[in-house]
């Protein structure tokens, strides 16, 4: 089944592993400006939010791509760029509503999330588990559990069971 | 990263350079703390005022800036201490020191005095000195906020001083982030003495490694090699504040300054009770562990307030040395401290002296300006930390540390000063523990466990084990004084390697025994810079930091006489606690003859001196030499 790259910020402690691993393993680096996911944070308030492309059903970046250069990996459900079409316009970088392509420093090449071939490495880093790679039905699964939980408090009150 | 070099700026003359850092100086110091020694040691007089514009300001990100483990961002703040007079050098984490690396330099070193308030900005290569009039004033976390906004850069990051350093209190601290603080020795004195209100550094320059495809898979075992140890896992969930379970209920934790050996009644600052305000944890950079906590306050006067940790340390200065019960009184007072940028040790010691003096009648109310400092009134704590931080009344007094405060309050105060080499001791009580008795004696920078704590010692492990890991005899009972010279040996120069490296000392041999330590450090070293130091050879790099130190305060006039500790410590038996801990205090003796065995696995003579066959064994019989 397919995998997808699901971000809890909750959990996230803001140590930006996943940046230093990132750009490690895709630049053979450490260029935290490259690295696929990076943190936003807002340090004075204790918030911390990786921001990671989101390969999505309808990419806008593939909408806008003029050259079709934009395509799914059927593999790791990625949505990547095909270095040898694309022609550098940047729209898809402009057009992305989450910020999940960067354009360098150069502006000459587009940084974008490929999934690491299916086992991201920001994932295998991430010891909070803020980052997490898992099959699409797990993330409403989950979710539903942490809703859940503090109605399962009050019933453990309420319904004195153990 | 071999490309990242030292900045060097004079601040009077306004003047800036950078030079490359030789090869053979990294293989000898490695950088970060290392670095830091060999710079202080060799570029700066003997003998200058420590806050006149001669003292030099050194910031060195460590050799292993970058990596992804075992929280490779801790950069290294050094110059002659404000406070002791001796090596003043402190260890920062957070995010400064990738940065400065990702901004082309891994040093910078400052000279001088500027005519007004200034910051510095290392950026891409250029290095600016700006002005800093509009931040003075500013609290540390209204600054670094304010620099981010006048750079129009979010990912800015900036070492600060706050009002306890521009008003040169003398163990202000440096501080980045809401927590991370190179709290010890006075660096933010330094620093406010020189005007300069910050080190500001944003970089887009990529850091290079030998071997990335290796180093990527080695890191990841480092993580896990620390994140499965039983410490990690703890220090994860509970912060350093998983400690004080242990030693508040062994009696190890010194009460009312140093009159109780464990805090009665002390359930509240049981670390479990950080969850009523935690919203979660915090790391440095590239750290898998996180070990503070982030917390919001809601209720009471000092609400609504965000801040981060505390640490056990704060629980200590804060609470059982002033007898104070409460987690809350902890989060506020670790919030000011950090605000004004006070290292916490140092202003809860002070603050303990000052309420024995008072219950003593050694002072009065007249002489504390009316405050009645009453052991566990904490609205006397908060408003003296303010008063410290602003040099105000009592406060003034309290500012300058124990050596001046004594001779200013009276020599009968000294007795209850706890203090070596005129630093304050952390909140531990030592006398049951010969160890890290003779840690904090011997220390460079004053009274002080990180610079050699063997925490292990606490485990009872098997005399085969301690051995092995520690090359030579050990007993196993932590009360004993049999082999406890070579674990604070061993561990002294660990942790030198661990401050060069800029690595996190939780993720070494400090409280859990698998942890990363010299093969795993030599194999990181190999993979990142490609340099081969040998195991062996990283043990003589830590051996030589640490006799650069020694060379360093004997110039300064230290003895032998100052590795000791305050009389209490040989005089008065501990009162309570477990039967491992009662009744115990140091013979004077046998600490002695620990001290005698520790000089010599050291090499150095009786009187502390390194020998000169030691010297040259280190490649040091040549120092001073220079680099600028």
């Amino acid at each position: 089944m397919q995998r997808i790259l699901v971000v809890d910020p909750e959990r996230c402690t803001g140590c930006r592993l996943c940046e230093a691993a990132c750009s490690l393993f895709k630049e053979k680096k450490c260029a935290p400006e490259h690295a696929r996911v990076q943190v936003t944070k807002w340090e004075n308030q204790g918030i911390y939010i990786p921001i990671v492309c989101q390969q999505c059903e309808t990419p806008i970046c593939e909408v806008v791509c003029p050259m079709h250069a934009i395509k799914r990996d059927s593999n790791t459900n990625a949505i990547v760029i095909d270095e040898n079409t694309c022609v550098g316009c940047r729209l898809c970088a402009q057009f992305c509503p989450i910020g999940g392509i960067s354009i360098d420093e150069n502006a000459s090449r587009l940084i974008k999330c490929d999934l690491c071939s299916g086992d991201p490495v920001c994932v295998e880093f991430c010891q909070p588990e803020a980052l997490k790679h898992i099959e699409p039905l797990k993330l409403g699964t989950m979710k539903k559990r942490t809703a859940a939980e503090k109605y399962s408090e009050y019933l453990r009150k309420t319904l004195d069971t153990h | 990263m071999w490309n990242r070099k030292i900045a060097i700026v004079d601040l009077s003359a306004k003047t800036v350079t950078a030079k490359p850092i030789p090869r053979e100086i990294r293989k000898k110091y490695l950088g970060g703390r290392g670095l830091n020694m060999y710079l202080l040691y060799n570029h700066l007089q003997p003998n200058v005022d420590p806050l006149g514009p001669e003292n030099l300001l050194l910031v060195g990100s460590g050799l292993l800036a970058g990596i992804p483990c075992l929280g490779s961002g801790r950069c290294d703040i050094a110059a002659k201490s404000p406070l002791t007079g001796a090596v003043g050098d402190s260890n920062i984490g957070g995010f400064f020191a990738p940065e400065l690396r990702l901004a082309g330099y891994d040093h910078v070193a400052i000279t001088g005095k500027a005519d007004s308030p200034s910051y510095l900005l290392l950026k891409d290569g250029a290095i600016e000195i700006k002005d800093a009039s509009h931040l003075w004033g500013k609290d540390t976390f209204d600054t670094q906020e304010a620099l981010r906004r006048d750079e129009h850069d979010e990912k800015l990051v900036s070492l600060v001083i706050g009002v306890a350093g521009e008003n040169l209190v003398r163990y202000a601290n440096v501080r980045t982030g809401m927590k991370n603080a190179a709290g010890r020795t006075g660096m933010g004195c330094v620093m406010g003495s020189k005007n300069l209100k910050a080190i500001a550094a944003r970089g887009t320059t990529p850091i290079e490694f030998a071997d990335p495809d290796n180093l990527l898979r080695y890191c990841r075992e480092m993580n896990e090699m620390i994140t499965s140890t039983r410490w990690a896992k703890a220090q994860s969930r509970w912060g350093t504040m998983i400690i004080y379970s242990n030693t508040n209920t062994t009696g190890l934790i010194r009460t009312r300054n140093f009159q109780l050996n464990r805090l009665v009644d002390g359930e509240d600052l049981e670390p479990e009770n950080i969850d009523r305000y935690s919203i979660g944890t915090s790391g440095c950079f590239g750290c898998a562990v996180h070990c503070r906590h982030r917390y919001v306050l809601k209720e009471g006067p000092y609400a609504p307030l965000y801040g981060e940790g505390p640490e056990y340390t704060s629980l200590g200065a804060f609470g059982t040395m002033l007898d104070c019960r409460k987690m809350e009184t902890i989060l506020v007072a670790n919030h000011l401290v950090n605000k004004y940028g006070l290292d916490t040790l140092e202003t809860g010691g002070l603050i303990a002296w000052a309420m024995e003096l008072y219950e003593k009648g050694l002072i009065n109310e007249e002489s504390t300006d009316g405050l009645q400092l009453k052991w566990g009134n904490e609205d006397v704590v908060f408003d003296l930390i303010r008063k410290i931080a602003y040099r105000e009344g009592f406060g003034d007094t309290l500012a300058d540390g124990f050596k001046p405060a004594i001779a200013k309050v009276g020599t009968d105060s000294e007795y209850y000063a706890i203090h070596v080499k005129g630093m304050s001791n952390l909140h531990s009580d030592e006398r049951p523990t010969p160890s890290f008795a003779l840690g904090i004696a011997t220390s460079t920078r004053g009274a002080d466990h990180l610079r050699s704590r063997p925490a292990i010692d606490m485990y009872g492990l098997p005399e085969n084990m301690l051995k092995e890991i520690y090359g030579g005899s050990v007993a196993t009972d932590y009360s004993s004084y049999d082999g406890k010279s070579r674990m604070v040996w061993w561990q002294e120069r660990l942790y030198a390697v661990t401050d060069a490296l800029g690595v996190c000392k939780f993720q070494t041999v400090f409280c859990a025994v698998h942890a990363p330590k010299w093969r795993e450090f030599s194999t990181l070293i190999n993979l990142a810079t490609g340099m081969t130091i040998t195991e062996d050879e990283l043990m003589r790099v830590g051996e030589r930091i640490y006799t650069l130190e020694r060379l360093f305060n004997l110039r300064e006039g230290f003895s032998r006489q100052d590795d000791s500790l305050p009389d209490r410590y040989f005089t008065e038996p501990t009162p309570i606690g477990l039967p491992v801990a009662k009744g115990k205090k140091i013979d004077r003796e046998k600490f002695d003859a620990m001290l005698t065995e520790y000089y010599d696995l050291h090499g150095w003579n009786l009187q502390g001196v390194p020998k000169s066959e030691t010297l040259k064994d280190l490649n040091l019989s040549k120092e001073p030499s220079k680099l600028f």
